[in-house]
């Protein structure tokens, strides 16, 4: 199966769009491509392809503890980029990364290696708006989308600069703190928020952070163009390989209510 | 110097955090300014460092510990309140907190000195305390666990990751993206995103304020070197910013070489590290060539992290401060030397300091003045220092 489709334009079609995240290499690469590969099958509009980190600030116990199986596997960034050149044919691929291993690759040979490997865009969760700049011009020339994060605590003057300076989607956090099934996303404020930047931007709008239900996905995903899953994916595959993770992730969503919008 | 608009010495600070972060960094940014802006908050806080913290400490010459005729002055951080130079800047922090009408204080904590200044102040102020400690450092430095609870703080043991100050930092920065809105979190030294590096700089610059004044006043001139440990580097820039316009000065920063620069087991970040971005800003950081930080060894709980203060990075590349590094027998001889020779245990970060002072001494007359700033007593480290000497 082939895409053909910008990361702007998968959402869209797909409206209200489900997009899977998953950790590279936990527990293996494999196992990782046999997700992707399913994810794709039931028509998730992307993949947000986390890159193993050690110190990740803005993920909780679940996919900190899924970035540390990854790591214990040797997975490196170049390695996640192999992964993305194998699969980003079915599927587009957006790379979740922290910024320091990114800094380390470099940022020109980063955007260029990602290009190369036909990935979509790119999250980095630990830059700020006043800190974006350098990378963003470096993806902007490669065509990389670069969605950056809104949170509940982001007043609506400078959502509307991050709106402006993002591309491919917003990434709205749901509620305050950090990745993680334990907490719920708060509805209400996140409706206000929406309000304010459908004024002030024609991007989609993908509301991520603490969906783990379908009753979750079902208050979320009518105010947004896509909801974004991570950790509840990971806590159903979390210790198993290749089928028996396919099955689970599969179980998961179909339980979320999210493969029906294949 | 202040660091620029976007928080950078140079090329190193700023605010690399989740967004979740960057309204409560511009909120603390606006109301640090505007207390350092008023007298008031600052004769409220100097009543306290005074009353409270029992400043100015003194300066003391060593007189037996020195090598040869090379007077060695200590500046004795180690008789502040709860024993070190960390109540400085907690009670700075805890009249900021106030002033913004927070209601809870959190704080990470390796060794424990600043999980317990932090837990005392909370007592002092009225705030309910929440100190992250990496489990492993819970067991290990068990009396400073009792001592935050004595003073009726909650200690949450930490287990990700190495289960140390790296990963305590790490779970005090989730919690405060959690709970932002009512929550302050008081970081322990100069890192973390700005404004953190500048404001605990501005906290801690008491500490060589005082000392330049006490020099001159005791002995009639300025010191020709001034020699501190680093870790975070809190206690370093205390003592180094009054003295980096002194051209004359020599500033030594004293990382924690660990088992040796090259073995592996080493906490020197400036020493050892390169150029990273960890807890919040861009400065030296111990990692591996893909970004993955490592982890670190030293014999000193304190100065065991993985990275360094922006401005310190900032005054290695200007070369006005220079980075050496001593090793953990080094200091441990240091320890029990400075305390058979002059009744004063000190901290094993602090030992680090002393260790280089004699090593300085041995190419320095008497024409010569080191200032040392012993930035705490070493109560805490005597069951680990007995067990290593055994």
């Amino acid at each position: 199966m082939k895409h053909d489709a910008t990361l702007e334009e998968s959402i869209l079609r797909r409206r209200p769009a489900f997009i899977p995240y998953l950790m590279a290499g936990d527990p293996d690469l494999e196992t990782t491509q046999t997700l992707i590969e399913a994810l794709a099958a039931q028509s998730a509009a992307a993949i947000e392809l986390g890159v193993p980190y050690g110190d990740p600030l803005a993920d909780g116990p679940t996919i900190a503890a899924a970035g540390q199986r990854a790591l214990a596997n040797g997975v490196a960034l170049r390695d996640v980029l192999v992964l993305t050149k194998r699969v980003s044919a079915n599927i587009p691929i957006v790379l979740f990364t922290y910024f320091n291993p990114v800094f380390r690759y470099g940022i020109e040979a980063f955007a260029r290696d990602a290009a190369q490997a036909g990935a979509a865009g790119v999250i980095v969760p630990d830059l700020t708006l006043e800190e974006i700049e350098p990378l963003r011009e470096q993806l902007a020339e490669h065509d990389l989308a670069m969605p950056l994060l809104v949170a509940p605590s982001t007043p609506a003057e400078r959502a509307a600069r991050i709106a402006e300076r993002s591309s491919g989607f917003v990434y709205l956090v749901s509620r305050l703190g950090v990745t993680g099934a334990n907490k719920a996303p708060n509805v209400e404020p996140l409706r206000t928020q929406i309000a304010q930047l459908r004024a002030t931007t024609q991007l989609p709008l993908a509301a991520g952070f603490g969906i783990s239900t379908r009753a979750h996905v079902e208050a979320v995903a009518p105010l947004v163009d896509a909801v974004i899953v991570g950790s509840a994916l990971i806590d159903a595959y979390a210790g198993t390989l290749g089928e028996e993770a396919k099955s689970r992730v599969e179980r998961a969503t179909r339980a979320m209510g999210l493969s029906s919008r294949a | 110097m202040k660091p620029d608009a976007r928080g950078y010495f140079g090329d190193f600070g700023g605010r690399f955090v989740p967004e979740v972060l960057a309204y409560a960094l511009d909120e603390l940014e606006r109301a640090m300014t505007r207390a350092f802006d008023d007298p008031g908050f600052w004769e409220g806080y100097r009543a306290l460092l005074a009353s409270y913290a029992g400043r100015p400490s003194p300066l003391y010459r060593a007189r037996r510990f020195e090598v040869g005729a090379v007077p060695m002055l200590v500046k004795r951080e180690d008789l502040n309140h709860t024993g070190s130079h960390k109540i400085n800047n907690t009670l700075g922090q805890a009249l900021l907190a106030r002033r913004m009408g927070k209601k809870r204080l959190i704080a990470e904590t390796g060794a424990g000195q600043h999980g317990v200044a932090t837990a005392t102040v909370g007592a002092r102020f009225g705030f309910p305390v929440d100190v992250y400690m990496g489990a492993r450092d819970v067991e290990r430095q068990a009396p400073n666990v009792a001592l935050m609870k004595l003073l009726g703080a909650t200690v949450h043991s930490v287990t990700s990751g190495t289960q140390t100050l790296k990963d305590a930092t790490n779970e005090a920065f989730r919690v405060w993206a959690a709970e932002v809105e009512e929550t302050f979190y008081v970081i322990g030294s100069v890192v973390g995103a700005h404004p953190y590096p500048y404001m605990v700089r501005e906290f801690q610059r008491v500490i060589g304020d005082e000392a330049r004044a006490q020099c001159l006043a005791q002995h009639g001139r300025l010191p020709s070197d001034v020699i501190a440990c680093v870790g975070g580097g809190s206690n370093a820039i205390g003592i180094f910013t009054a003295f980096l316009e002194d051209e004359g000065v020599r500033l030594w920063g004293v990382e924690a070489a660990g088992a040796g620069l090259k073995s592996g087991h080493t906490a020197a970040s400036l020493g050892a590290g390169s150029i990273g971005v960890l807890h919040g800003s861009r400065s030296y950081v111990l990692q591996t060539p893909e970004g993955q930080v490592i982890e670190t060894h030293s014999i000193s709980a304190g100065l065991d992290y993985p990275g360094v203060g922006p401005e310190h990075a900032y005054l290695k590349e200007r070369g006005r401060v220079e980075y050496v590094n001593v090793r953990d027998d080094e200091a441990l001889e240091a320890f029990y030397g400075f305390a058979r020779a002059e009744g004063i245990i000190p901290a094993l970060e602090s030992a680090h300091a002393l260790a280089f002072a004699r090593r300085l001494s041995r190419d320095r007359s008497d024409n010569d003045l080191i200032l040392v700033n012993l930035s705490g007593r070493g109560d805490k480290d005597i069951a680990h220092a007995l067990s290593l000497q055994a």
